[in-house]
């Protein structure tokens, strides 16, 4: 579904990816790891549009991508949940989750809202709420909720469990297991290495803006010494 | 109290349109990080058009939407001939460039029109007054402060109900957020400098109608004025901006009105004092804005 190759983004004069290659099969969950500046924000950032590649491809269902604005990426079937979730803290919970569907028709807009309300009961609850007041794990709902307005065939997650209580840590991959449940292919950006690998398919191992390692999750969760190396753990 | 009404009236009419320019600053540098200080010039522009079309005996009724469209469409060439280039620049960058385009237009004028200012003749109704209880009220202050309570309720209704208005009020929040739901780039920040423009449009339709006259530099001083009335508010807030223009209004007539006669040329420089002090107390305005860095 999903493949990058060769893919490097500077900012200025500073390389914070370099020749990234990777692929994401329909269906898969494929986290990537790694420690801090290890270039994996900067990697879901250039996929989804914001930040525009200086070499390398990105292609969705063999279609050519690179350097597709996000809204092209949106069309395409990709979203992403950004990290820190930057929702809309002064608009209210539910004009977040219209803003999520600004490329669909307002019926069509109004019909996913309700559905995502029905299936995301604390949205439904607190729909008139400004999404600044909403706790942290509420928050992560939201932009999840949100990036799926578009019904997204791909969803990129940057860091979904950062800063959450140990226990919404196990709420959001269990929501990470039921979106694959629901069809749908994830590529999850986790500092939780452990966490993710418990729910990824396979993972990519980031460090210094370079992909460095890929193998199937149960094997890389029992690499002590990759953790060692590359995660600090 | 009679006195306190007067002052109300005539605070809220000068305010009204302090208070539409900066909410038009407000909503481009909410999206664009960026104080224009091109946008008095909006204004210039306008007063030029109501010159050369008064020579052809257009109606003031016909000139104020002319007044909008003018500023709308200015606005958002403004935004594809100047800042579309530097969108990404620095925030520096883009100040340098707002005022480029100032000096650009004035010297425009200067030189296609002429360095002074050209009469065209003011609706003769504008300052006829009604005197209630008292009060005396001013056609130009009633009008103002009536076209600004709907333009006002308009872009609440507009901010509130449309999905241009939820985007934009996000977009002041996190640009690049509402990029990646799908929001274009070009789509949100054109739309943002024609709102801009058409709330100055409004509002040089209300001062050209007092004012008579066009010349090269005009827009100078309404924008400085509105660049205060946004800072008072708290700059990027929406709702501050118009409490900001409205107040920077009051305080002109306040000051205008209590300072003694030898003094009264100083009412800007009291004004001013007035807001350093504000903002000593408050330094980010009266409402926080919350924003995101840009990636």
């Amino acid at each position: 579904m999903l493949e990058v190759a060769g893919l490097s983004t500077r900012y200025g004069a500073i390389t914070a990816l370099r020749d990234a290659d990777l692929s994401v099969a329909a269906g898969e969950v494929v986290a990537l790891i790694g420690p801090n500046g290890a270039g994996k924000t900067t990697l879901l950032n250039t996929i989804s549009g914001l930040l525009r590649p200086v070499a390398g491809c990105v292609t969705v269902d063999g279609a050519d991508l690179t350097r597709a604005a996000p809204d092209r990426m949106l069309r395409a079937g990709v979203a992403l949940v950004p990290e820190h979730r930057r929702i809309f803290r002064d608009l209210t919970v539910e004009e977040n989750l219209l803003l999520g569907g600004v490329l669909i028709r307002a019926a069509e807009r109004r019909r996913r809202v309700k559905e995502l309300e029905a299936r995301f009961e604390v949205l439904a609850r607190k729909r008139t709420v400004p999404a600044g007041f909403l706790s942290g794990g509420e928050a992560q709902q939201l932009a999840i909720a949100r990036a799926l307005m578009s019904d997204p065939k791909l969803v990129l997650m940057d860091e979904p469990s950062l800063g959450l209580a140990p226990v919404l840590v196990d709420v959001v991959m269990q929501l990470i297991a039921d979106l694959r449940a629901s069809g749908r292919t994830i590529l999850v950006v986790e500092q939780n290495a452990a966490k993710v690998l418990e729910v990824a398919d396979r993972a990519y191992v980031m460090r210094t803006g370079e992909v460095v390692e890929e193998a199937p999750a149960h094997e890389l969760a029992t690499r002590t010494d990759l953790f060692a190396a590359y995660l600090g753990v | 109290m009679t006195e306190l009404v007067q002052q109300l009236v005539d605070g809220l009419g000068r305010g009204g349109t302090y208070a539409l320019l900066a909410l038009g600053l407000a909503v481009v540098f909410g999206v664009l990080h960026l104080l224009n200080f091109a946008h008095g010039e909006l204004i210039t522009i306008s007063a030029y058009v109501v010159y050369w079309l008064s020579s052809y005996d257009v109606p003031w009724w016909a000139l104020a939407p002319v007044c909008v469209a003018v500023g709308a469409v200015a606005s958002m060439g403004m935004e594809v001939v100047a800042f579309r280039w530097v969108r990404n620049a620095s925030p520096f960058t883009l100040l340098v460039t707002s005022f480029g385009v100032a000096i650009v237009i004035q010297g425009f004028f200067q030189i296609a029109v002429s360095p002074k200012a050209r009469k065209y003749d003011k609706p003769s109704w504008v300052f006829d007054t009604w005197e209630i209880g008292g009060v005396r009220l001013e056609v130009a202050d009633l009008l103002t402060i009536a076209v600004t309570v709907v333009v006002l309720l308009g872009v609440v209704l507009v901010m509130q109900r449309t999905m241009f208005g939820i985007a934009l009020r996000g977009a002041a929040t996190d640009f690049d957020a509402t990029r990646l739901m799908g929001l274009r780039a070009n789509r949100a920040i054109s739309g943002a400098f024609g709102l801009s423009g058409a709330l100055a449009g409004v509002a040089a339709a209300l001062i050209l109608m007092r004012r008579g006259d066009a010349s090269p530099t005009m827009g100078t001083d309404y924008m400085l004025k509105a660049v205060v009335a946004a800072i008072i508010g708290g700059l990027g807030s929406l709702p501050g901006a118009v409490v900001g223009g409205l107040v920077l209004g009051l305080a002109e007539v306040a000051f205008r009105s209590w300072l003694p006669d030898g003094i009264a040329g100083l009412t800007d420089g009291f004004v001013f004092a007035f807001v350093a002090v504000l903002l000593v107390v408050r330094p980010n305005g009266l409402f926080n804005v919350r924003s995101a860095e840009r990636v």
